[in-house]
């Protein structure tokens, strides 16, 4: 199955390297605002969530897209923006639910793009908050992850200790 | 520290407009690798009256840089408060009056609103700021503080509450392909060091677990050597209130817990930290053996935006006294200054900050003031240098480190020039490697050791120019990134090519103006001086190798010369003239500025 950009929100400690090392691999600088992937924070509640786009089965900036511009690479499942099609509208923009497209320098369009399956914030997110794992193999390890939450409990009730 | 040195007449008050506030980003600032969301404070110091610099973290500084601007020099004084408004190549002075009396954390948020920008970064001042407590401080974020050298009372003093920043331009790079393969080569060398690991974890709180057990932290005041029964505040007792690590700009380590207090008196609390230095600062030295308070405490100081390691210092220092009847109960207002005293520890944070009743008003004016109010018989139990509090570490067992924080031209400090590598002993051909000259691996040891001090000034003092963090250089790990790696780093940013030598030149020219300026405060050889207890009593306990020692006056005096001879100073400590001129310096103030 193709792999997919998936995040653990707990691991994330807010340091922001997936971002600076999107932007200088992708716009060759580094400046945040052009990160395809930026960490949302509640800085003073101490909650960080990874945004990016979630290259959605049944896209809405496909949809949107008067111009068909946008399509899906065959690899890597990342929704591609065909450059030589798009009017830069910007409705993709404004309708992806997840803050998922965003506008360059230039007011070109900036998306995810998997870096051709092989993602630069994975590489450089060292908590491994950022993984990018085949989709199969996601169902099994969020259901061991709870289950570790609930063995906890169950050692209280059945007093224990493993 | 050029735009220091040359801005300033010397002999001005630090609390007057003629004082200057400089905030300097770097040339790694907003690289991803190493740390690098740093920048560095300077201004002089109101503590000392030298040089007063102090570096901070988080993400601010990538902030400003993305905004366009490397660089602020700050002059003058507002007429009523205000705050900068930094934002794509423009600076607007906007009132603060709405800000004044707010705490640290509350400023930022309301900055924030009102420019409706969550992605806001500011640098502010709490209370203790505005209301000149000399060791107030800077903070941005949860937690980051430029602690030291009383940056925010410089702040305080120019009715300048906030520098908020936003940017959306570009920070650009002479070779970014290479760049980011490098980076990423940094990432992994820094996170092969088991330090690097361990701090992913439990942060610097993971140094008290050797040092205490050794016997290396000072302990009432300066009575002990060791917390005893001290197991409450071990780092794994951070697990009880953690909800997570956090992460400065472009760090890979994210050495910081975020932790909730649910109970207690000042619950609920969200807050960040608390560093090794609080552990100490609220822990150990006023003989607190418990988690919670350190907790507390953490959070109140970075509220106030108030220095951690001066106030828990003082603290302690007025513990001491109190004990021995200098300070009397008339004298404290009645506050019971025992040891171990919670409430008092909490209560005195506040009463530091809002500078309230005689007691606290005295200790907000730091180690000088207070030991003219107090008497000369306080200056004997006072752990300072220039001035500044030391950090509660006992350098009693280990003349290197006892050395860098007698020669640390901002004043007592661990993170001027601390060769903490010495304390692992490693192979003497190793060390003579790292720091290229003949030495000793005994920690106990004087030979060679003001080379270790010189080596590791310089690299601190280039790291920080550069912008990027300590801990991801030469100071708790051994095979971290150092010069090859920072010429590498400077030449794919800027294209700039340095060899290693010239980098070292570089760190002892910047050490040397820092040097140069303090002299023109007066400073010389007679203010490189360990507190007397240092001389006289011995650690009384810790382990074999560590219990009993104190340091032999003559080979400290011994040190003192040879590290003077490195630099090319006189024996009076004063930098001659023929290197000032080999490092390309001019004594007198530059006409330019």
């Amino acid at each position: 199955m193709q792999k997919i950009l998936f995040v653990d929100q707990e691991k994330c400690t807010g340091c922001r390297l997936c971002e600076i090392a999107c932007s200088v691999h992708h716009e060759r600088v580094s400046n945040t605002s052009r990160a395809r992937i930026h960490i949302v924070k509640w800085e003073m509640s101490g909650l960080y969530v990874p945004m990016f786009c979630q290259q959605c089965d049944t896209p809405i900036c496909e949809t949107v897209c008067p111009m068909n511009a946008v399509k899906r690479d065959d690899k890597t499942g990342a929704l591609l923006i065909n450059k030589d099609l798009c009017v830069g509208c910007k409705l993709c923009v404004m309708f992806c639910p997840f803050g998922g497209v965003g506008i360059g320098k230039n007011r070109e369009i900036l998306k995810c793009d998997l870096c051709d399956g092989d993602p630069i914030c994975v590489k450089f997110c060292i908590p491994s908050a950022l993984q990018y794992i085949d989709a199969n193999t996601i169902n099994l390890r969020k259901k061991r992850v709870a289950a570790g939450r609930l063995t906890e409990l169950m050692k209280k009730l059945l007093d224990v200790s493993i | 520290m050029y735009l220091l040195y040359n801005h300033l007449p010397p002999g001005i008050d630090p609390l007057s407009p003629e004082n200057i506030l400089l905030i300097g980003t770097g040339l790694l600032t907003g690289i991803p690798a190493l740390g690098s969301g740093r920048c560095d404070i300077a201004a002089k110091s109101p503590i000392t009256g030298g040089i007063g610099d102090s570096n901070i973290g988080g993400f601010f500084a990538p902030e400003l840089r993305m905004a366009g601007f490397d660089h602020l020099v700050i002059t003058g004084k507002a007429e009523k408060p205000v705050y900068l408004w930094i934002h794509d190549e423009e600076i607007e002075i906007l009132d603060a009056s709405y800000l004044w009396g707010e705490d640290t954390f509350k400023t930022q948020s309301h900055i924030r609103s009102e420019h409706g920008d969550e992605e806001i970064k500011s640098l502010v001042i709490g209370p203790a700021g505005e209301n000149l407590v000399k060791f107030a401080n800077i903070r941005t974020g949860m937690k980051n503080s430029a602690g030291r050298t009383g940056m925010g009372c410089v702040m305080g003093s120019k009715n300048l509450k906030a520098i908020a920043a936003r940017g959306n331009l570009d920070i650009e790079f002479a070779n970014p392909v290479e760049l980011l393969d490098y980076c990423k080569e940094m990432i992994d060398m820094v996170m092969k060091n088991r330090y690097s690991r361990a701090a992913s974890k439990w942060g610097t709180l993971i140094i008290y677990s050797t040092t205490n057990t050794t016997g290396l932290i000072r302990t009432r005041n300066f009575q002990l050597n060791q917390l005893e029964q001290g197991w409450d505040i071990e780092p794994e007792e951070m697990d009880k209130y953690t909800i997570g690590m956090s992460g400065c700009f472009g760090c890979p380590v994210s050495c910081r817990h975020r932790y909730v207090l649910k109970e207690g008196a000042f619950a609920p609390i969200f807050a960040e930290g608390p560093e090794y230095t609080s552990l100490g600062a609220f822990g150990t030295m006023v003989d607190c053996k418990s988690m919670e308070t350190i907790l507390v405490a953490n959070h109140l100081v970075n509220k106030y935006g108030i220095d951690t390691l001066e106030t828990g210092g003082l603290i302690a220092w007025a513990m001491e006294l109190y004990e021995k009847g200098i300070l009397t109960e008339e004298m404290t207002e009645g506050l019971r200054l025992e040891w171990g005293n919670e409430d008092v520890v909490l209560e005195l944070i506040r009463k530091i900050t809002f500078r309230e009743g005689a007691l606290a008003n005295i200790l907000a004016d730091g180690f000088k003031i207070a030991i003219d109010k107090f008497g000369e018989e306080s200056k004997y139990y006072a752990i300072e240098v220039k001035g500044m509090s030391n950090l509660h570490s006992d350098e009693r067992p280990t003349p290197s480190l006892a050395l860098g924080i007698t020669t640390s031209t901002r004043g007592a400090d661990h993170l001027r020039g601390r060769p903490a590598i010495d304390l692992y002993g490693l192979p003497k051909d190793f060390l003579e490697e790292i720091y290229g000259g003949p030495m000793s691996s005994d920690y106990r040891s004087y030979d060679g050791k003001p080379r270790m001090v010189y080596w590791q000034e310089i690299l601190y003092a280039v790291t920080d120019s550069l912008g990027t963090c300590k801990f991801q250089t030469v100071f708790l790990a051994v095979h971290a990134p150092k010069w090859e790696e920072f010429t590498k780093l400077i030449k794919l940013v800027s294209g700039m090519e340095y060899t290693v030598p010239q980098l070292m030149e570089i760190g002892e020219r910047i050490y040397t103006l820092e040097r140069m300026f303090n002299n023109r405060e007066g400073f010389s050889r007679k203010d490189d001086r360990l507190p007397e207890r240092y001389f006289k009593e011995a650690t009384p306990i810790g382990l074999p190798r560590i219990r009993d020692r104190k340091i032999d006056k003559e080979k400290f005096e011994k040190m003192l010369d040879e590290y003077y001879t490195l630099y090319g100073w006189d024996e009076n400590g004063i930098p001659t003239e023929k290197t000032i001129q080999k490092l390309g310096l001019i004594k007198e103030q530059s006409p330019i500025l």
